[in-house]
């Protein structure tokens, strides 16, 4: 180990701006994957704004008992996919309608909206199967006149969250598999510029597992540093976006870093096995 | 059975590249231990294949290479690579790193094959010393002579203790002098013990001693003799 690190190190001295054309290389190519990774993570939070609003609302019939309803809604409050269910009374089914049409509001003025318990569902139940569930047991209540939730809407938003889901899988394997390419040519150059060395190495008896360790490691402290420049400049970029454009873009938290860091380092190391064993195998 | 170990052995060796075509036809020779045999012929005759199928550089088309009960049929890259830390190896154009001090080039043999960090330094001491090259330690190769460059590449092949020490025109890039030094130097090696197989177009060399001599031509051995005290020059 004591040798491999001298080795890594002794490469990095010998070619120091080798080193930083490769780190400089996978920083950006890291930073191609980081600013997808920030688009996609800010489209799934938009989604996820949209669907906090999926609700199913159960309207109750006229002369329904106050208290069976504040009953039945605590019951609902209690199924396994429900985060909360409120009453509304249509005094403030009214109050609500004329908030939120604001200045059609007058049309109203002598209007009667009927009670209802509206339902918001936990995360991750507000795909249309789970809401379509929940609103079938809600029906089968006996003063329940009618559920509502906008099964159109939620189907809809589904097929587009569902879209974005695969979109942002397959573009980001294609991002992952771009960077280590890249990678890979990268500390190719750096094989090719020891090959001598390599072939020193083979001839007086090194195993293929000792020759490819020093590269292994440099691709790793590569694929690290590269992905701190990557994060400076995805950093940078969120910040440009916000000051400049007022654009409140989402940026990674403290695991996403982690993560990303340690992708960076298994991209680096994955491309220099994959770079250091092309080269051994045409030895 | 004779022990193989120590041994070179080629059986009905043959050797095809795809685009250069037959390098080597049907070849069968036994290089013994201690043994010194001189490959000779004219450029293209083989001698290279013979050596490259010799530490596993190549893998035979047809026959079997057999060097030190390791054979070509089944042989792994983990095998050549234990192999070749109980050959040595030289070259006409010496293989030395130019970043690294003499010591160091020689040491460097003894690093990649794990040997211990303490025994590293009295090795290599020893066997520069033993080329003559004991107070040259700390010079680059761009500081020395050709002549003590292949004597720190022949010291290289030596650091692990070899049965047999291939040389590839080991004197092609020297001159009259450090030639003749060279070629006493492997010679003295021999007389220690260790078997030698040397390619050279060098036939004046040759003609001075009475060792082996495997004459190549297109790729076949057309003569495999010890001359005998006679047939030498006076």
């Amino acid at each position: 180990m004591r040798l491999t690190i001298r080795d890594a190190i002794l490469a990095a001295r010998k070619a120091p701006l080798l080193s930083a054309l490769s780190v400089t290389t996978i920083g950006f190519s890291l930073y191609a994957f980081a600013l997808f990774g920030l688009v996609a993570i800010n489209i799934r939070r938009a989604l996820e704004g949209v669907e906090e609003r999926v609700e199913i609302r159960a309207f109750v019939v006229d002369n329904a008992r106050v208290e069976s309803v504040v009953t039945a809604a605590n019951e609902i409050g209690g199924y396994s996919e429900v985060a909360s269910a409120t009453v509304v009374t249509s005094e403030q089914a009214l109050e609500r309608a004329r908030r939120e049409l604001g200045e059609f509001s007058d049309v109203f003025e002598a209007g009667v909206l009927p009670a209802s318990i509206d339902i918001r569902l936990k995360p991750g139940f507000r795909d249309p199967r789970n809401v379509a569930a929940v609103a079938s047991r809600v029906r089968t209540i006996e003063f329940v006149d009618d559920v509502r939730y906008g099964e159109e809407w939620i189907a809809q938003l589904y097929r587009l969250r569902n879209l974005a889901g695969v979109t942002g899988v397959i573009l980001g394997l294609a991002f992952a598999f771009v960077a280590v390419i890249i990678i890979g040519a990268t500390i190719r150059m750096t094989v090719l510029a020891r090959a001598r060395e390599i072939s020193i190495m083979k001839l007086v008896g090194a195993t293929d597992g000792f020759i490819r360790m020093p590269f292994l490691l440099d691709g790793f402290v590569k694929g690290v540093l590269g992905g701190v420049l990557a994060l400076g400049m995805s950093w940078t970029s969120a910040q440009v976006l916000d000051r400049y454009l007022n654009f409140h873009a989402v940026f990674f938290d403290q695991r996403m870093i982690v993560i990303g860091l340690i992708a960076g380092a298994l991209m680096g190391v994955l491309g220099s096995g994959y770079a250091v064993g092309r080269h051994l195998r045409q030895l | 059975m004779a022990d193989a170990l120590g041994m070179i052995e080629f059986f009905n060796v043959s050797k095809e590249y795809p685009r250069s075509g037959l390098a080597l036809r049907d070849t069968t020779f036994r290089l013994a231990k201690g043994e010194f045999a001189f490959l000779t012929g004219a450029s293209g005759a083989g001698k290279s294949t013979i050596l490259k199928l010799a530490y596993f550089d190549e893998t035979p088309t047809s026959g079997e290479v057999r060097v030190s009960g390791v054979t070509s049929g089944d042989v792994s890259r983990g095998d050549i690579a234990q192999l070749r830390r109980r050959l040595g190896i030289v070259f006409q154009d010496f293989r030395l790193l130019d970043d690294r001090t003499a010591e160091a080039n020689v040491a460097f043999a003894l690093e990649v094959t794990g040997t211990r960090h303490d025994q590293i330094a009295p090795r290599v001491d020893r066997v520069l010393k033993q080329v003559g090259l004991g107070s040259k330690a700390k010079a680059f190769p761009k500081e020395l002579s050709g002549g003590e460059q292949q004597r720190v590449a022949i010291a290289r092949a030596l650091v692990n203790d070899p049965f047999v020490l291939i040389a590839d025109e080991p004197t092609g890039n020297l001159d009259e002098k450090a030639t003749r030094s060279v070629f006493q130097l492997l010679r003295d090696i021999n007389a220690a013990g260790t078997a030698v197989l040397m390619a050279t177009h060098n036939l004046d060399l040759v003609r001075r001693t009475d060792y082996r001599r495997i004459e190549l031509d297109q790729g076949r051995i057309i003569s495999d003799a010890t001359p005998s005290r006679e047939e030498m020059p006076s």
